[in-house]
């Protein structure tokens, strides 16, 4: 599917830019830059879950991973910042291919069950690791985002970053998904029996479907440690994977544009729960909030298990392809 | 209704929520007659999450506070309006919290978080902004180093002090060859730096150092090598339930040697826990546990009193001591509001030039080199006798 209809993109990509040309409220910003750091994940694991038909419930460890990446490598080593983004995905696509060749042999819940477990261990090792890690405590003194001169200290110039990756994120994928890969990853979505007769090497296309998806989670988790100029474990933990795998489910699957809608969708839920829920009922916690999330998502997910991109029926082709033969087997 | 194109909606949809985000500031409603504009002051608290249960004292604490400095007719007749978010113990949701409380709000400071890992992640928004902060959790690392930390200021005491305390009692018994036992985790892993520290400096030896986990069920083997050594008293640095563990074993393997343990047991579970064997306990506290029993001369006792009374009368039950860290930072931003009047950067001045403050968790001397203010005497050394914490003449 492409990206959409060129004026479309091209009408998004202005409102997009202005943006923080009006609004200067880094509250908003803020909401935005976190919009857009879930949705390179999310889209990442939208080619995954989506594409590919793998389950992934372990993605903030490889978000985790890259932050403590770049991280570390800003700090410890004083490497400069624009080069730590840049090497924030490496780790987490070398583990994920490492990790990924005996886990992608299981299926569905195994693989599900597999892949949580994978990210409590490296939930784990944050915490203990304390030489590399600063452990529970985490690191502090983290730089700005820059190239010389040129340093992205606020939240609008962070927010053009975050941005135009993950424009780049949604190109690349929209052509990934319409090259042979994409339509190969389509038919393992559909039957992998049948795509291994017609002669696709499925194993290695789901090593290389989990690998983006953690080069792309990587890439955000270095994007993220710039941003707050501070990385500690807490982010990085299980409920954070559940999130992003329902932002992929939410926004639709199969889709370009669903993973980011879906992380607009969760980041702005939150937000607006957050103070919402305590005008109505006073006494209420945060636990009240999450019951009402919980509430909403039944809700989504009884009338729109697809998500909400794709319509109730089959329409697009590529929605067809990439329908799960069996029922919903990505849906939570 | 068949050619729904994906990305209008999806724009629609995001556009929606932002207006959502935007438009839906708290109403305050509009001040009454002949009352003047509200100061403005905003909290980020772990009141769900991991963290919950710091949080919710501290957000009870800082509700009756401000119902009750309102009701007294506020700051110079100015009512004070908290606006109180919950950063479910994430560190992304407290920045934004934070990013939140200074552009939509307004506020004029804000007090949290409840821990340490979020406060640092609000660190940078709040620096940028130049808002005033006051934390409520532990780490040193807050307030330090105090030169690039301009605008933050904390309330709770550092782990320094309890670790100077409790060498500086060993030394003053003449124990001078110790056992250290600590949990492995972030609380026991900086006590025991700091420990090791004060150790150093006051001339004692650490003749054993063991490490045990959070869920351990059985400490033995740790203690039976305390006991082999020729230690003269036992620091543990541990919270319940594996400090009362500790101390059920201790009492078991008949021991005699003085049992030390940190503030980290200063709650009833850990009496409720070990039972017998918490007898004889020492630890250094916060004078919250023993208000009563403190001497009339104690800066303190007035206004700890006070506070239990209050809180006791409106929740039925003992505020804990991080309900007294909200407690400090609420009654540290009013003194300094009502100095600098609402001004962000007077009220940071202000509040560095904070002296003599009896509060909660000591007495307050705030200074451009010490934003958290607090000496050794805001702890005092409590002995566990008959199940009930007793305060120790020194």
């Amino acid at each position: 599917m492409a990206i959409g209809k060129p004026w479309l993109c091209l009408a998004a990509a202005g409102l997009l830019f202005s943006v923080p040309l009006i609004v200067t409220n880094t509250y908003i910003l803020g909401i935005l830059i976190v919009v857009g750091l879930y949705a390179i994940i999310s889209e990442g694991l939208g080619l995954l879950m989506g594409f590919a038909g793998q389950v992934s419930f372990g993605q903030a460890a490889f978000y985790g991973l890259g932050a403590y990446t770049a991280a570390v490598l800003a700090t410890r080593y004083h490497c400069p910042p624009f080069l730590c983004v840049l090497m924030a995905p490496l780790l987490p696509t070398l583990v994920a291919v490492v990790i990924g060749r005996p886990i992608l042999r299981l299926r569905e819940h195994y693989l599900a069950l597999a892949t949580l477990g994978f990210g409590i261990l490296t939930f784990s090792l944050f915490n203990e690791l304390t030489g590399y890690t600063g452990g529970p405590s985490g690191l502090t003194g983290i730089p700005y985002l820059g190239i010389g001169p040129l340093v992205a200290d606020n939240d609008r110039e962070y927010y053009y970053i975050v941005w135009c990756v993950l424009a780049l994120t949604l190109t690349a994928t929209a052509n990934l998904t319409r090259s042979p890969t994409g339509r190969a990853f389509r038919a393992i979505h559909a039957s992998e029996q049948a795509a291994e007769a017609i002669g696709i090497n499925t194993a290695l296309l789901k090593l290389q479907a989990f690998g983006m998806s953690a080069f792309l989670a990587g890439l955000a988790g270095g994007l993220y440690s710039f941003w707050v100029t501070f990385v500690s474990p807490a982010p990085f933990g299980f409920t954070a994977s559940m999130e992003f795998a329902l932002m992929a489910v939410l926004g639709g699957l199969g889709t370009i544009w669903g993973p980011v809608l879906g992380a607009a969708i969760i980041v702005g839920l939150t937000e607006f729960l957050r103070f919402a829920v305590p005008l109505i009922l006073p006494a209420a916690g945060g636990e009240f909030e999450i019951v009402f999330f919980g509430v909403i998502f039944v809700l989504i997910m009884l009338l729109r298990p697809q998500g909400i991109l794709l319509p109730r029926m089959g329409r697009a082709e590529n929605f067809r392809a990439s329908k799960p033969q069996r029922g919903a087997k990505c849906s939570l | 209704m068949r050619k729904r194109n994906p990305v209008v909606i999806a724009f629609c949809l995001l556009a929606a929520l932002l207006l959502l985000g935007a438009g839906c500031s708290p109403k305050t409603g509009a001040p009454a007659k002949g009352e003047l504009e509200p100061y403005k002051i905003g909290a980020v608290i772990d009141i769900s999450g991991s963290a919950a249960s710091l949080g919710e004292p501290e957000r009870d604490t800082l509700e009756m506070l401000v119902e009750e400095l309102n009701a007294k007719g506020g700051i110079d007749g100015h009512p004070v309006d908290l606006v109180i978010l919950d950063n479910k113990s994430n560190e992304t949701e407290a920045v934004l919290a934070a990013k939140r409380l200074i552009d939509q709000d307004k506020v004029l400071a804000v007090l949290g978080c409840s821990t340490s890992g979020p406060t640092l992640a609000m660190l940078d928004t709040i620096q940028k902004a130049n808002v005033p902060l006051i934390s409520l959790a532990a780490s040193a690392k807050i307030v330090e180093p105090v030169g690039e930390r301009r605008w933050v200021f904390k309330t709770a005491q550092s782990d320094i002090l309890v670790a100077n305390k409790i060498a500086r009692y060993l030394l003053e018994k003449g124990l001078k060859d110790v056992a250290f036992l600590s949990m492995n985790n972030a609380y026991g892993d900086s006590g025991r730096e700091c420990f090791e520290k004060a150790a150093a400096d006051m001339g004692l030896n650490i003749v054993v150092k063991e490490k045990f986990e959070a869920t351990d069920k059985d400490m033995t083997s740790q203690i039976a090598k305390v006991k082999a050594s020729k230690a003269q008293a036992t620091v543990v640095w541990a919270i319940p339930p594996s400090a009362a563990i500790v101390t059920k074993n201790y009492h078991d393997m008949g021991l005699q040697i003085p049992l030390i343990h940190t503030h980290g047991i200063g709650n009833k579970a850990f009496i409720d826990l070990a039972g017998e064997a918490a007898d004889g306990v020492i630890l250094p506290v916060g004078k919250i546990l023993v208000a009563e029993q403190l001497p009339d001369n104690d800066p303190q006792k007035q206004v700890l009193l006070e506070y239990i009374a209050a809180y006791g009368k409106k929740y039925n039950e003992r505020p804990s001591t991080f309900g007294g860290h909200a407690h400090d930072g609420f009654s540290l931003a009013v003194k300094a509001l009502a100095e600098a009047g609402p001004d962000r950067a007077k009220i940071r001045d202000a509040l560095e030039s904070i002296t003599g403050y009896a509060g909660i968790s000591g007495v307050f001397t705030l200074s451009p080199r010490d934003h958290n203010g607090l000496g050794e005497d805001s702890m005092v050394m409590v002995e566990i006798r008959d199940g009930k914490w007793q305060l120790m003449t020194q």
